[in-house]
C-alpha cells in the first residue's frame, strides 16, 4: 500500500474522473419539485370569471400578515366571480410572505394557488406588492410575467390548485377526486395521490425526496449522478 | 557561443535580434503565467470535483485577464503607519527576479536567421547558474520589504516566515545546484543544456543520482513558498501573509510574481536535471520540437505543483525549518561530497561514503538528543506552570458534612 503521505495524491486524481454535479445556473435549472410554493397566482374559471369571492381567509390566516384583502358586492350587470361576493382588492407583500402555502389551504374555491416561480427580485418596494393587476392569471391561464421575473419556457405551467397537504374537505374519501373546476383549460394537472392505490407519480410528475437524492450521488458511491 | 557583452560586435542585424528576443520573451512569460493562472483554477478544481473558472472566454481561459482588468481599476490603499517608498518598491523587487531569471532558461535550440547563428535564449552569460542564484535571493527581498514597509504585523509575521523560510532552503537548492555543475563542468545554462544532450541517460537527474534532483524539487517549492511549504501566507494565522496590506495593481504584481516563479523555476528544473529543450525531434521543422519538448517537460512540473498543492496539507513551521536544516542540507551537502569524491577517483569516492555513514550516525545521535533535551525543557516548564487548587479539599469537606459517612 501506498504510504499515507501519498494518500491525498491517489483521492485527488480519481476525482478528475468523478461526474460533477453543478448546474450552470442562470444558463440551466435544476428541475423544480412538484410541491415547491413560489409566488402566487389568482386563477379564473373557463368563462373568464374570477374565483376568488373576497372572503379573507387567506389574509386571516396568513401567518407573516402580507396579505390584505377587501372584499366588495359583485356589480349587476357586470359581475366579476360568479358569487355574491368577488375581492375587490387583493394585495400580498413579497417582502412578508413567506411562502407557507396557508393562504391555498385556506381558500375554499382555489382561487389563490401558488406558481413555481421563485427567482423574482425586485428593486423597489412598490414593486414587491404584487396587486391584483399581476397576480391574476392572463386570458390564456398562464400567470403574468413581470419583467423582474425569471419565467423560462415551461415554466409558467402547474399553477392549479391540485395540491393540498390535508385531504379535500378534511375527508379521506375525496382522494384523487379533482375538487375544483380547470382554469381556462390551462395548467391542471391531475391530484396528487396519498398512499392509496390511486397514486398515479406518472401523470402528477411527483418525485419521492428519496429518488432525487439518490441522483445526486456518484456512481462510485452507488448512486446514479449524471 | 554565446556572447552576451557583444565582444566581437555589434550591428544592426544582432541588436534586431536581441530586442525581438526580449521581446518576445516577455510576452511569452505574460501569456503563460496568465494560462498558468487558469490551468491552476481548473486542475483544482479538477481535483476538488468542481468546475471552476468558465464564464470569461472559451473554458473560462480569459478568467485572468478579466481578474487583471478588475485589480487594475480597484482602488489603491496604503497603510498610513507603511513606508511609503518601499511599500512601493516592494512588489517590483518580487516580480523583477522572476523575470530576469527566466532570461538564462534555454528554450530551444539553435536557429539560424538572417546568416546569425541565434540561441532559443535571452542571454546566455558565462556565469547563467550565478545569476540564478543572486536573483533568487533578491526575490527575498521583495517578500521581506513588503511585509516590512506594510507597517502591519501580520505582514511582518508572514514576511518573517517567508525570508526565513527561502534562505533557509535556498542552502540545501543552492548545493544541489553545485552537484549539476560539476557534473557538467559549466555554469553556463546552454552547455549544461548541451553535455545532457542525446540520450535520457545524460541527464542529470541520473548523473547525479536521483538524490539532488529531489532535494532541488523540494527546496524549489519551499523557495516558491508553494503549498505544502506556503507557511508565509498560512491564512487561517496570518490572514494574507506578506501582501496583506496590497491592493490593486500592486497586489496584482504579487500575484503575477507568485506564478512566473512556479514557471520558471519549473523551467529551471527542466534545464538543469532534464535536458532542457533535449528530446527526439524529425526532419521537418527542426527547430520546433526542442521548443514542445521544453514546454512539455515544464507543463508535467506545473501540473505536479497544483497537484501537490490540492493533495498536501500545509506544513508546521518548526517541522519545516527541522525538515530544511537537519534532513535536506546534511543529505545535499553529503550527496555533493560522495559526487566530489567520485570526480577525482574511485578510491575517493568510496573513502567519502564510508566515512559519510559515522557522520549520519553522529547526526542522527546529535538530532535524537537535541530532542529528548528538548522535550525535557517542555516538561520542566509544564511542571513549573501554577495549577488550580486541587479538588480533594471540597470532596472531603462534603464527606465530613454527611451525617454516618464515617460508617
Amino acid at each position: 500500500m501506498l504510504p499515507p503521505l501519498f494518500g491525498g495524491f491517489k483521492v485527488t486524481i480519481r476525482q478528475v474522473f468523478e461526474p460533477r454535479v453543478t448546474t450552470q445556473y442562470p444558463k440551466a435549472k435544476q428541475p423544480k419539485p412538484p410541491r415547491l410554493h413560489g409566488r402566487h397566482v389568482l386563477n379564473r374559471y373557463e368563462d373568464g370569471m374570477e374565483k376568488c369571492i373576497g372572503c379573507e381567509l387567506c389574509a386571516a390566516v396568513c401567518p407573516a400578515d402580507c396579505i390584505y384583502v377587501r372584499g366588495a358586492d359583485n356589480p349587476p350587470d357586470e359581475p366579476v366571480s360568479p358569487g355574491e361576493r368577488f375581492g375587490f382588492v387583493y394585495e400580498i407583500n413579497y417582502l412578508r410572505c413567506i411562502h407557507c402555502d396557508l393562504c391555498v389551504e385556506a381558500c375554499p374555491t382555489q382561487a389563490i394557488t401558488e406558481s413555481k416561480m421563485f427567482e423574482f427580485s425586485f428593486t423597489n418596494r412598490a414593486d414587491a406588492i404584487y396587486t391584483k393587476r399581476e397576480l391574476v392569471v392572463g386570458d390564456d391561464g398562464k400567470p403574468q410575467e413581470q419583467p423582474w421575473e425569471d419565467w423560462r419556457k415551461e415554466e409558467d405551467r402547474h399553477t392549479s390548485g391540485w395540491m393540498r397537504a390535508t385531504s379535500p374537505s378534511g375527508s379521506a374519501e375525496y382522494e384523487g377526486e379533482v375538487q375544483w373546476s380547470g382554469e381556462l383549460g390551462y395548467g391542471v394537472r391531475p391530484p396528487e395521490g396519498g398512499q392509496s392505490d390511486k397514486r398515479d407519480d406518472g401523470a402528477t410528475g411527483n418525485v419521492s425526496v428519496r429518488v432525487v437524492e439518490r441522483d445526486k450521488i456518484s456512481r462510485r458511491l452507488g448512486g446514479r449522478a449524471r | 557561443m554565446g556572447d552576451p557583452l557583444f565582444l566581437r560586435g555589434l550591428d544592426l542585424g544582432v541588436f534586431i535580434i536581441v530586442v525581438v528576443k526580449v521581446v518576445l520573451a516577455f510576452a511569452l512569460l505574460m501569456v503563460s503565467v496568465m494560462l498558468m493562472i487558469w490551468f491552476e483554477r481548473k486542475v483544482i478544481s479538477d481535483m476538488q470535483n468542481r468546475i471552476g473558472p468558465n464564464r470569461a472566454g472559451p473554458y473560462g481561459i480569459l478568467q485572468t485577464l478579466a481578474d487583471g482588468i478588475k485589480l487594475f481599476f480597484k482602488e489603491d490603499l496604503m497603510p498610513t503607519q507603511a513606508d511609503r517608498v518601499v511599500f512601493k518598491l516592494a512588489p517590483y523587487l518580487a516580480l523583477l527576479p522572476a523575470l530576469l531569471i527566466f532570461t538564462v532558461v534555454p528554450v530551444g535550440g539553435v536557429v539560424t536567421i538572417a546568416h546569425h547563428t541565434v540561441e532559443l535564449q535571452v542571454a546566455d552569460p558565462p556565469m547563467g547558474i550565478l545569476f540564478l542564484l543572486a536573483l533568487s535571493s533578491v526575490a527575498v527581498y521583495g517578500t521581506m520589504l513588503a511585509g516590512w514597509s506594510s507597517g502591519s504585523k501580520y505582514p511582518l509575521l508572514g514576511s518573517v516566515r517567508a525570508s526565513a523560510q527561502m534562505i533557509s532552503y535556498e542552502a540545501a537548492m543552492g548545493l544541489s545546484i553545485v552537484a549539476v555543475i560539476l557534473e557538467s563542468h559549466s555554469l553556463s545554462t546552454r552547455t549544461i543544456v548541451d553535455v545532457q544532450a542525446s540520450s535520457v541517460l545524460h541527464w542529470n537527474v541520473f548523473r547525479t543520482g536521483i538524490v539532488p534532483f529531489c532535494i532541488f524539487l523540494v527546496a524549489i517549492t519551499a523557495e516558491l513558498q508553494r503549498p505544502p511549504f506556503d507557511l508565509s501566507e498560512g491564512e487561517q494565522e496570518l490572514v494574507g501573509g506578506f501582501h496583506t496590506e496590497y491592493t490593486s495593481l500592486r497586489f496584482a504584481l504579487f500575484f503575477l510574481a507568485e506564478f512566473m516563479n512556479t514557471i520558471t523555476m519549473s523551467a529551471i528544473i527542466v534545464t538543469l536535471f532534464l535536458g532542457g529543450p533535449d528530446g527526439p525531434g524529425f526532419h521537418f521543422l527542426r527547430w520546433l520540437w526542442p521548443i514542445l519538448w521544453f514546454a512539455g517537460k515544464t507543463l508535467v512540473f506545473l501540473y505536479g505543483y497544483v497537484w501537490v498543492r490540492a493533495a498536501l496539507p500545509r506544513m508546521r513551521y518548526d517541522q519545516l525549518m527541522d525538515f530544511g536544516w537537519k534532513f535536506l542540507i546534511p543529505l545535499s551537502l553529503g550527496w555533493l561530497l560522495i559526487i566530489a569524491a567520485i570526480q577525482e577517483s574511485r578510491l575517493w569516492g568510496v573513502a567519502v561514503l564510508l566515512a559519510c555513514v559515522p557522520t549520519y550516525l553522529l547526526l542522527q545521535r546529535s538530532r535524537q538528543v537535541s530532542r529528548r533535551r528538548r522535550e525535557l525543557l517542555a516538561d520542566e516548564h509544564e511542571r513549573a506552570r501554577p495549577r488550580p487548587a486541587p479538588r480533594q479539599v471540597l470532596m472531603r469537606s462534603l464527606l465530613e458534612e454527611t451525617p454516618g459517612g464515617e460508617d
